[in-house]
């Protein structure tokens, strides 16, 4: 088992360190991705100011307390550009060139190298201003989330990565189905981009969805909502068993859809 | 001499009628060969509901200027049923097809690559409005009395908007796609004009909702009259007579952007012979 563990250890040092070197080569690319990410962030940040400055509060929700969700949805969005979409979009390619097969020729766990073949380290940049607005939104506030908030934040935040994570796997495992999805990593982000208002601004079939189905909910409101100390511990709870589930069922139809793969190049 | 420009521009014009229904036959298979990236493209424009959603919840304890709650939802759906409508993917094949130097293949045939192009976007059109039909009747129930059914100058005015809509956002693409042949990095260029664009069209906050001066700044900006101006037309927002003073404003920046577009192509296609060798 140890020996497993250093085995994958090494290998994702090997990933990383081709992608950093990717990286490093396209310098003047990221700088403008990076801008652009800035300048989208500030413009995603204009209806919250038009909402605010008519009301005082939204679905229970004031200015400072909406901006911990907005945070906190773009700290994930962070961790979606720079360490899932990259790798998305590169297995969605390999599907359709039938690269992937390579991949599945390897002698280690598909899931697994298909998962780290790209990270853009740019990234961290935007995840780091992502914290920044949260610390904001708490300096707005003038209180601070205890050491019980901040102990279920971060558990939650842990769950919102694995829901994330256990998504794009999804996502992946729907292109082995319908090949030609070149929009797939699009949709994606278009229907994560709700994450980054609280889930009781929705009514009806919308909640739902976004709770259950699309589990936005348990990834940007309910650790929000857990370092504002507004969460109870059981719904913490639920959140996290909910999250482990939603991850195992996506294991399962990872599998499933591999098992279904027929290469594009045979 | 002058008389042979003109024959010979009668003759490119008798080809190019010739040509055109079979380029949309062959966009309209196309079209339907992907059918399933169109579902998932389709289903991806869910911005406008989710703006509808946060509004219609803001507006539930009394109205936000002008707008009650059936007022959002009006406005949304017509921002998704235009958005929908006057979308294109120019700017993507254009600067992929400069890129790989496919463009050169499409020279050698005897009609101009943008008339070939806005057939193959145009041939998209029917199917939208098919998969649209169900939301125009959602509209009609939730806010019938605001359309134009009974209006012909409103609903011609919406018409020419519409389809001034769709060309000034080809043209723009257009123009933003052959920057590929001068730099790498066109579709950040486009990048950037969309988020302007998301703002100062009205796309995702109606703009008379916006600060005064950044309503003052849009309506001297092509970017809502891409988005903005037909639905505020569509759902009666707008008297007819400034529609259509909007109107003119729009068709100003159409024959701005073809001026444009033409002078642009020819420089392009310079460097692109010089760029793909």
């Amino acid at each position: 088992m140890r020996r497993i563990l250093r085995r994958y250890a090494r290998l994702l040092a090997v990933q990383i360190r081709t992608s950093f070197t990717l990286a490093v080569q396209y310098r003047f690319d990221f700088f403008v991705e990076g801008m652009l990410a800035v300048i989208w962030l500030a413009i995603t940040l204009v209806p919250l100011a038009v909402v605010f400055a008519r009301r005082p509060s939204v679905a229970g929700w004031s200015y400072p307390e909406a901006l911990v969700v907005v945070g906190l949805f773009s700290m994930l969005k962070a961790v979606l550009d720079g360490g899932v979409m990259p790798s998305l979009n590169h297995v969605v390619d390999g599907v359709r060139k039938g690269t992937l097969d390579f991949i599945l020729l390897k002698p280690a766990d598909a899931q697994f190298l298909v998962s780290t073949a790209r990270f853009e380290p740019w990234r961290i940049l935007d995840f780091l201003g992502s914290v920044g607005i949260v610390l904001f939104a708490f300096h707005r506030l003038h209180r601070w989330p205890g050491a019980l908030g901040v102990c279920l934040g971060l558990f939650l935040f842990a769950v919102a990565l694995m829901l994330l994570y256990s998504l794009w796997i999804l996502v992946v495992s729907l292109s082995f189905r319908v090949v030609k999805v070149d929009n797939l990593s699009y949709l994606f982000v278009s229907i994560f981009d709700a994450g980054r208002w609280p889930i009781h601004v929705f009514k009806g079939a919308l909640r739902v969805v976004f709770t259950v189905v699309f589990p936005l909910a348990l990834m940007t409101t309910y650790p929000a909502q857990a370092l504002l100390g507004t969460l109870t511990l059981a719904h913490a709870l639920y959140a996290g068993a909910g999250g482990l589930l939603f991850t195992a069922l996506a294991r399962l139809v990872w599998q499933q859809s591999l098992r279904s793969y027929s290469s594009a190049s045979s | 001499m002058r008389r042979g420009w003109l024959g010979e521009a009668g003759r490119d014009a008798r080809r190019l009628l010739r040509a055109y229904p079979s380029l949309l036959r062959v966009g309209m298979a196309d079209m339907l060969a992907y059918r399933a990236e169109f579902l998932v493209w389709i289903l991806s424009m869910n911005l406008p509901l989710v703006m509808m959603a946060l509004w219609t919840a803001v507006a539930a304890d009394g109205p936000v200027g002008r707008f009650g709650q059936r007022d959002f939802v009006a406005y949304y759906l017509g921002m998704l049923i235009v958005r929908i409508l006057s979308g294109s993917w120019l700017v993507w094949e254009l600067t992929m097809e400069i890129r790989r130097g496919i463009l050169a293949t499409r020279l050698l045939r005897p009609i101009h690559p943008l008339w070939a192009f806005s057939a193959t976007q145009l041939a998209a059109v029917p199917m939208r409005v098919v998969v649209l039909s169900p939301l125009v009747v959602v509209l009609y129930w939730v806010a019938g009395a605001r359309l134009p059914v009974h209006d012909p100058a409103r609903l011609a005015i919406l018409a020419a908007s519409l389809v001034g809509a769709w060309l000034l956002l080809f043209l723009v693409m257009a123009l933003i796609g052959m920057l590929a042949a001068y730099v790498e990095s066109a579709l950040s260029v486009f990048d950037l004009w969309l988020a302007a664009q998301s703002i100062l069209s009205g796309f995702l906050v109606p703009l008379e909702l916006m600060p005064a001066w950044v309503a003052r700044l849009a309506r001297v900006l092509p970017f809502r009259y891409i988005l903005g101006f037909p639905v505020e037309t569509l759902i009666g927002l707008e008297s007819n007579a400034t529609a259509l003073r909007d109107l003119g404003v729009q068709w100003l920046f159409i024959a701005g952007a073809l001026l444009a577009t033409i002078v642009l192509w020819r420089r392009a296609l310079r460097r692109f012979a010089a760029f793909g060798g």
